[in-house]
């Protein structure tokens, strides 16, 4: 950038043989001239940059510095074109030439500007010269932070890209987002045990058609005995998988992911309450010996009372838990100790689901040795067939229209 | 394991534990509701605890505790006393120590 001052050429001009005053008062028009003119060709500049001033002829870089940061805002570059200093420089020796005798210049305001000092012009060309450098640095400073940024976003969208495939890649199944990034031994667990209840469930559907038509169809004790210990030792292949997974993610046992909705909203420590199961079996089962309906008596009590036992031990253990994460001084930021000792608590949470999931075994097993062959297959078909109708319901409720649900064969299909 | 054992003989129906413990706590609960009341040892409170509790884990039970003892017998652990329990054998099994029936 290039400032004019016309006190500089008149004091060069003075030194030349030929030296007209008169010249040098049209020099300095030209200059202001000059000034409009490379107002007029810089694209974003204002023009109130070059003011002619009055007492030294010097056209005063008013603002200069806080215009470059504006200029900035605005997404300007003003620079002038160096063919547009050459048009200027022309037109001054043009005017120069075709304007020397028109002009007559106060004499008095001409001796005022030739008699400046000169170093006083040089300083103010030198204080120029650090203006324009320091701001031609900070814009090569702002340049550089752009280009930094956008590198970074670049990167974050990159690294967003990954995570979410990843997060594709182990979502067989509706795995809630908090297992991104924990072992891959955890989640080829849980994909595991999810592709075995798939098939576990299926082959539970057909025992379930099986034990109906077979009790329709009168068939024998002994023919009955087998599919009853068919549909006891399934159960007991689903609480082994579940042990298994178990060790893998207590939370994903302890959440039901791998459930209906419905079959979620009755879920207790994991699984169903053997209560309740006792409660959806004994209808089913009539009519029972005097015997029987004693010993079912006692069963439901025990398995009340062991029952209220583990869900008194689950509470005094979310408690521990809860009163561990909170000890300590808040509003520091730090947790680690806390979080450590929370992790040993939390520890005894798989002792419960087994706990739990032995009482769901026990409740079954017991069940066996109270009823006969024929109210044991009545028993389990029944209780496949609840299971059924919760499964149904959770399709239903996911499919109903917004009013009153209609119960269509569509629906439950 | 003689501190063990010499303790497990002293009551009818003993209970080794440690008050930080929310299975042994389970264990506790169900006493509570068949209304018996055992004589617990917390090991976590007593100087020779653990040694006490290795004694324990040389029976076979992980985690140690809660470990129930029965006329000076070993029943078992949580698992063990739930089966119990359910197939009705726990009250039977309580019933020749008249004291401790509240």
């Amino acid at each position: 950038m290039l400032f004019f001052s016309s006190s500089l050429y008149i004091s060069m001009y003075c030194l030349l043989p030929d030296f007209k005053l008169s010249n040098a008062y049209n020099f300095n028009l030209t200059c202001t001239k000059a000034a409009s003119i490379i107002s007029s060709r810089s694209m974003d500049f204002p023009s109130t940059l070059f003011v002619p001033s009055r007492t030294m002829g010097t056209y005063e870089p008013i603002h200069q510095i806080g215009l470059w940061g504006e200029n900035f805002k605005s997404i300007g570059s003003p620079n002038i074109s160096p063919s547009v200093i050459f048009d200027v420089a022309n037109k001054l020796e043009n005017e120069s030439e075709t304007t020397s005798h028109e002009l007559l210049a106060p004499s008095s305001k001409y001796d005022q500007e030739a008699s400046k000092p000169f170093d006083k012009i040089q300083r103010r060309l030198a204080q120029n010269r650090e203006a324009a450098r320091k701001s031609r640095l900070r814009k090569k400073a702002y340049v550089q932070q752009l280009e930094n940024s956008r590198l970074k976003l670049i990167q974050l969208e990159q690294e967003l890209e990954r995570a979410r495939q990843q997060q594709c890649l182990y979502a067989g199944g509706a795995i809630e987002v908090g297992h991104l990034g924990i072992s891959g031994a955890l989640n080829s667990g849980i994909t595991a045990f999810e592709m075995e209840y798939e098939r576990w469930m299926e082959e539970q559907n057909k025992q379930i058609c099986d034990l109906r038509s077979a009790l329709n169809a009168q068939i024998s004790d002994i023919e009955l005995h087998i599919l009853v210990e068919s549909g006891m030792s399934h159960y007991l292949e689903l609480f082994r998988m579940k042990s298994s997974v178990a060790k893998a993610d207590v939370f994903y046992v302890m959440s039901g992911t791998w459930k209906t909705s419905a079959e979620r909203f009755f879920s207790w420590i994991g699984g169903f309450r053997p209560s309740e199961l006792l409660k959806v079996l004994v209808p089913q089962i009539d009519p029972l010996t005097d015997h029987q309906i004693l010993e079912v008596c006692n069963l439901k009590q025990s398995c009340q009372q062991a029952e209220d036992a583990l869900s008194q031990g689950m509470e005094k253990l979310r408690e521990t838990v809860s009163a561990t994460l909170a000890s300590g001084q808040m509003g520091q930021g730090t947790y680690l100790p806390q979080v450590a000792m929370a992790m040993e608590k939390l520890e005894a949470l798989v002792n419960f689901v087994n706990q739990a999931d032995h009482l769901r075994k026990e409740t079954l097993q017991q069940m066996s040795y109270i009823l006969t062959t024929r109210q044991a297959a009545r028993g389990l078909l029944a209780l496949g067939e609840y299971i059924q109708r919760l499964q149904a319901l959770s399709t239903v409720w996911a499919n109903r229209p917004h009013g009153p649900a209609k119960l269509t064969v569509e629906n439950v299909r | 394991m003689d501190k063990v054992m010499r303790l497990a003989s002293e009551n009818g129906l003993v209970l080794f534990s440690k008050s930080s413990c929310c299975l042994c706590y389970a264990v506790k609960i169900l006493f509570q509701e068949i209304r018996v009341t055992p004589t617990v040892h917390e090991l976590d409170q007593d100087p020779e605890g653990r040694e006490m509790e290795s004694a324990l884990s040389r029976l076979g039970y992980s985690p140690p505790v809660p470990a129930v003892f029965i006329g000076g017998k070993l029943v078992g652990s949580t698992n063990e006393v739930m089966s119990l329990h359910l197939s009705g054998g726990l009250i039977p099994l309580l019933k020749p120590n008249h004291s401790m029936l509240n």
